[in-house]
């Protein structure tokens, strides 16, 4: 019956029957579009996470030919530059920026790496001996951070695709668990309610017709009474009458007289 | 959605967390930034066996809460030992390493806002592991592996 399951609270009307047929309809069209959005985003994310396996392998590679390259200037060099180098370090060189890619109706972010021109930082490290290792090494630190930034815009979009996902696919479920079959429950508990009046009303209908019938059964058989009554009684008039004087008629009707003597 | 324009669109920097060597080749590629002199802020860690924990947890917060200008961090797995230690170090158990990541590991794997974006890299003695990576370990359940 209506009772079982999950129902939106509403009066069984015609009116909220209509109202709750178009909110199932509108949560199926919602529900296969987001279907497909689910869909599409899942294939994107797919593709990056399998980039990022790559990329994450690649950086790792890159980063040891850097750190390698970082071993010959020291050892050019002849000493540690690392302190040299922080404390020379002001302004950067290596910049990002920002752009956004739409997938279907996500954006995510991308990073691009760029460097700014006329800014050296470290003019005089290795100036003495071992510049070109510097050099050399500086940009070998540039290629890997180029990686790094890749990495860094795929694992970005990684992470704002999976929580979108996440939310769609929540959304989807409700859709297809909580809205559609409540929509469906309260649409068999409105019509099982109206097919409940319509029989309701059609056996007050009926008994009502059938009262009628019998209040008029009765009515006419009181009135056929009574016209029988009334006409045996004009019959019964009828009857009685003539004999209420019978004699004129008696007067010859009789038979012979009695003699008269004078 | 997850990122707003404003969000992002000043972000134009890198933050590096890391040993001496990997900070150091990172800054002559010229990722270093020095804010101007009020509150000069770097964007780079050194870190090493002497760190504690809480710095590193300090920086880690400034760079990815606090400064709005950063778009990636940058931080490393292992932290270099000095060569002394690093002999104590590699018979003891793997987990009892020195490591940067490992040490804030519970504020990284917690981290999962879009913005910056954090970055694990390897250093220079410790080749990259991506068993570690909390990235690489969501992209590994993923593909149900």
């Amino acid at each position: 019956m209506s009772g079982a399951g999950d129902r939106e609270a509403v009066f069984p009307t015609r009116q909220s029957l209509g109202i709750m047929k178009a909110k199932l309809k509108g949560a199926e069209t919602g529900h296969s579009l987001l279907k497909r959005k689910s869909e599409a985003l899942t294939k994107r994310f797919r593709e990056i996470t399998r980039r990022i396996d790559e990329a994450k392998r690649k950086m790792g590679r890159v980063m040891q030919i850097a750190a390698f390259s970082l071993a010959e200037v020291t050892y050019a060099v002849g000493g540690d530059i690392g302190y040299q180098v922080q404390e020379s370090a002001k302004s950067a060189r290596f910049r990002l920026r920002t752009k956004q890619e739409n997938v279907s109706g996500v954006f995510l972010p991308a990073f691009e790496s760029y460097l700014t021109e006329g800014n050296n930082d470290f003019g005089l490290t290795g100036l003495g001996k071992g510049g070109q290792q510097v050099q050399r090494c500086r940009e070998t630190y540039a290629r890997a951070v180029e990686t790094l930034v890749e990495l860094a815009s795929l694992q970005t979009a990684f992470v704002i695709l999976d929580e979108v996902i996440k939310v769609v696919n929540r959304r989807v479920n409700a859709i297809e668990h909580v809205i559609i079959p409540r929509t469906e429950n309260t649409i068999k508990y409105i019509n099982s309610e109206l097919d409940e009046l319509d029989r309701e009303e059609f056996y007050r209908l009926k008994k009502v017709a059938g009262k009628k019938q019998r209040d008029t059964a009765a009515a006419d058989a009181e009135m056929k009474a009574k016209k029988a009554a009334a006409v045996s009684g004009k019959l019964n008039q009828e009857r009685v009458e003539p004999a209420a004087d019978p004699a004129p008629a008696d007067i010859l009707a009789t038979g012979e007289d009695d003699d008269v003597i004078f | 959605m997850a990122a707003s324009q404003g969000d992002y669109k000043d972000r134009q920097f890198l933050a590096v967390i890391g040993d001496e060597d990997s900070v150091t080749g990172l800054l002559l590629a010229g990722i270093g930034h020095v804010t101007s002199p009020p509150d000069s802020q770097k964007n780079f860690l050194v870190v090493d066996s002497k760190t504690e924990t809480s710095a590193i947890e300090a920086a880690f917060e400034s760079f990815t809460t606090q400064r709005k200008d950063i778009g990636i961090v940058l931080i490393n797995q292992h932290v270099g030992l000095p060569p002394l230690l690093y002999f104590t170090a590699s018979i003891l158990p793997r987990n009892t390493w020195l490591q940067i990541a490992d040490k804030i590991r519970y504020r990284i794997d917690t981290y999962t806002a879009a913005f910056p974006t954090i970055l694990e890299i390897p250093s220079k003695e410790h080749p990259y592991d991506p068993e570690k990576d909390s990235v690489l370990r969501r992209v590994r359940r993923l593909f149900g592996e």
